[in-house]
């Protein structure tokens, strides 16, 4: 017992210290810059040295993010960009509670955005925003909903991912890629190719959860299901979209036979190298993200493919949903205790608006530019295949997971019913739904929601 | 007389000063890397804490052990572990010694052959584990067919997927085998010779002379042997992971404990719970129930070694 005095004295000191520290000033405290000209924060910004933190890794990443920051420089040429590639979340995470933020920090996912604007390690961006007054319209509404949380704009969408449907039209013989669910149900009757036995040869389409990018957020915009009510709690069990889309997918399932489909999709290659099942004709028809484009062209054997890209199927009683999908992607913001956080947004700002600089990145990237003016460019590359994407991603409809504050624990909880769901353990479809409503709504009753 | 007798307790004051001295080291110590962080802990269970902010939530944390079907999921994983991994690990390891103890010719190379496999890193060991055992494109499976056995989805059935497990963890007992071996070099000879003219045969020997001799070194690696299996989470992440085939892009999340989860052991729960979803206050509700049960399980083990000792 002696020894707790000792403890909490050693706790206070450790307090003291950080107490002591001087805080770093927060966006939108520093006076704005004005000066005459066209570009007056431009001419009136002090030079600085800004810490950015990006999740980009290959060196071709690099280069397309270092050029874009080549770009801002030429603009600001007082402000030096120093860029760390290769960050994930939890470093950024860690790095704003020790007090060590980066100036800006981009991340991948989009699965802390509520975290992050709830708990102010990303600062709300809402006031620049209104004092340099950008047109948010510009975005499509379901950037603008990723990249916020309760009204607290704490990041901006840099770049997105649309997901829709790839088939090899080699395997199709001809058919063309199906705008409904019963339409993709037949197809893949048709095209796939069996042994006596049930051995699957070729799928026609691989139904199963567990498939690379067949998550039910990926799938969901197929029957326009919806993940949150309007107060955060859980829509799945009471949204009949998720039943409908289920119900389909477990009797396509059925129809092959979970344990073929299973050892069938064991028997796959890498889904990021040169053996994945579609650049190898195993499975005629796939959901996938825009970026696979730049895949097949950059694979030796795979850039040959006779290959083409169309919106997912939809339910066939909701036909307005086709042409819509699943839309996500890079977010990027000012972290808390950046040292620097006027010249920070003025970065971001840069990289997420700037036209020349969206194009610049999308063409190096293959990724889908988030303003209607990056995708109007006539700089942005463009063809069939991927002009696809560029109008899941603009289309009205066209949905993604809402920021969360639980949103890795709510997808991990409904994935694992899902899997029970498809291998057929769960007897009651109502009964399961309810049953993942109530974890994850008892797990944001413990994070306070 | 009076001062004479005042003297001794001022010794022992100097004393028990210095001893406090020479002991300060291993007292900063505790207080640091064990009062502290237990202290810490249970003050952390009363609250909501996301890394930024700290709420005081009452016994919300503690309730909300009780509706959480993952931790009694993850819990029976770690229990099964404990009760079938571990003795599977000593009994093969065990084997393993007394074969070694027996070969004439060549024992080096033996030990060296059933040491190796524990040198092998952890990730890299389970990695090929799951591809060695992967039910299409394995070359286990394949080997099976071939004898007209249909293998079966190791890693992919949650029947299977934890003596998938345990077949790893034995194929790694190597450490444990060296120090069986030890204990078993070191019974004395002329027990077995003694009981070998008695007419003992190798069984009875094993019983009445090996075992008692090396029940110390069993009861240490068999509380051991517990301890790391409710720790138990690098290789049940990693086979998970692969086995699933999961992917990491925009939208899609990684599920542990893949099968069904079958492989989510208690640690990993913690773990998902504090660095995941950080629920760091109810990470410590997990970690302090952790931490009893380590406890509760060495204590029952060294009342039934103690009590087998006795009897012995």
């Amino acid at each position: 017992m002696r020894l707790i005095p000792l403890a909490v004295a050693g706790l206070l000191a450790l307090t003291a210290c950080t107490a002591t520290r001087e805080a770093p000033p927060t966006l939108g405290a520093q006076p704005k810059p004005s000066a005459a000209g066209t570009e007056p924060a431009a001419a009136a910004l002090p030079p600085a040295s800004l810490e950015l933190w990006h999740g980009f890794s290959t060196d071709a990443e690099v280069k397309a993010f270092e050029d874009a920051i080549a770009g801002f420089n030429k603009k600001f040429p007082q402000i030096k960009v120093v860029a760390k590639k290769g960050i994930q979340d939890d470093q950024i995470t860690s790095a704003i509670r020790s007090g060590k933020a980066p100036d800006v920090a981009a991340s991948f996912t989009t699965d802390n955005v509520a975290q992050w604007c709830k708990s102010g390690a990303f600062q709300d961006l809402t006031p620049v925003i209104q004092q340099d007054g950008i047109d948010l319209s510009v975005l499509p509404a379901a950037s603008r909903s990723y990249t916020e949380f309760e009204g607290k704009r704490c990041t901006m969408p840099l770049l997105a991912d649309a997901y829709g449907l790839y088939y090899n039209k080699a395997l199709m013989k001809g058919s063309e890629p199906p705008k409904t669910l019963s339409e993709l149900t037949e197809l893949t009757k048709k095209l796939t190719v069996r042994d006596a036995d049930g051995t699957i040869k070729v799928a026609g389409f691989i139904p199963s959860f567990q498939y690379y990018e067949n998550s039910p957020s990926h799938l969901g915009p197929m029957t326009g299901a919806k993940w949150y009510n309007e107060d955060g709690t859980s829509a799945i069990g009471s949204d009949p979209a998720w039943k409908q889309l289920l119900t389909w997918q477990k009797e396509l399932v059925d129809w092959y036979g979970y344990a073929n489909l299973e050892k069938f999709r064991k028997s796959l290659g890498d889904e990021w190298g040169a053996e994945h099942p579609f650049f190898k004709g195993k499975v005629a028809m796939i959901v996938d993200g825009e970026w696979r484009n730049a895949m097949i062209a950059n694979d030796p054997k795979a850039k040959t493919l006779d290959y083409g890209t169309a919106p997912l199927p939809v339910a066939d009683d909701k036909p307005d949903l086709y042409g819509s999908g699943f839309t996500a992607g890079t977010v990027v913001g000012v972290p808390k205790g950046a040292k620097n956080p006027q010249h920070a947004w003025e970065l971001v700002k840069y990289l997420t608006t700037d036209t020349d600089s969206l194009v610049t990145l999308s063409n190096a990237l293959r990724n889908v530019p988030t303003t209607k003016a990056a995708a109007e460019s006539p700089k942005l590359a463009n063809d069939a295949n991927f002009k696809t994407f560029l109008d899941i991603f603009a289309h009205p409809k066209t949905s993604t997971l809402p920021a969360n504050v639980n949103s890795v624990f709510n997808q991990d909880a409904f994935s694992t019913f899902l899997t029970s769901w498809e291998k057929g353990s769960v007897k009651d479809l109502d009964a399961g739904l309810k049953d993942v409503d109530k974890r994850i709504n008892d797990k944001l009753k413990l994070s306070g929601g | 007389m009076a001062s004479s007798l005042a003297a001794p307790p001022v010794r022992r004051r100097g004393q028990g000063l210095r001893a406090l001295v020479w002991l300060s080291p291993l007292l900063a110590g505790l207080a640091i890397f064990l009062v502290y962080p237990l202290l810490a802990t249970v003050f952390y269970s009363f609250h909501r804490y996301d890394l930024y902010t700290l709420e005081f939530v009452g016994l919300a944390n503690y309730e909300y052990l009780l509706s959480d079907e993952r931790v009694w999921q993850s819990a029976r994983n770690t229990l099964w572990l404990v009760v079938f991994m571990v003795p599977a690990q000593l009994a093969f390891a065990l084997a393993l010694a007394q074969l070694v103890t027996r070969i004439k010719a060549g024992a080096g190379v033996f030990r060296t052959i059933f040491y190796l496999p524990s040198l092998v890193p952890m990730v890299a060991g389970t990695v090929a584990f799951v591809f060695l055992l992967n039910p299409a494109t394995g070359p286990v499976n394949n080997l099976l067919s071939l004898l007209g056995v249909a293998g079966p989805d190791w890693f992919g059935d949650p029947a299977w997927s934890k003596p998938s497990l345990t077949l790893l963890g034995m194929w790694g007992a190597g450490n444990t085998m060296v120090i069986f071996l030890a204990a078993l070099l070191d019974v004395p000879k002329h027990l077995y010779e003694a009981a070998s003219i008695d007419g003992a045969g190798a069984w009875r020997q094993f019983r009445s002379i090996t075992l008692p001799t090396i029940s110390p070194v069993l009861m240490f690696t068999a509380i051991t042997g517990v301890i790391y299996a409710l720790q138990y989470f690098t290789q049940a992440m990693i086979a998970s992971r692969v086995a699933s085939g999961a992917t990491d892009s925009a939208g899609s999340t990684f599920t542990p404990g893949y099968p069904e989860g079958s492989l989510l052991t208690l640690p990993q729960h913690l773990f998902h719970s504090g660095f995941r979803d950080y629920e760091l206050g109810y990470a410590c509700v997990l970690a302090l129930a952790l931490f009893l049960t380590a406890m509760v399980f060495t204590l029952f083990l060294l009342r039934r070694f103690r009590f087998a000792e006795e009897a012995s």
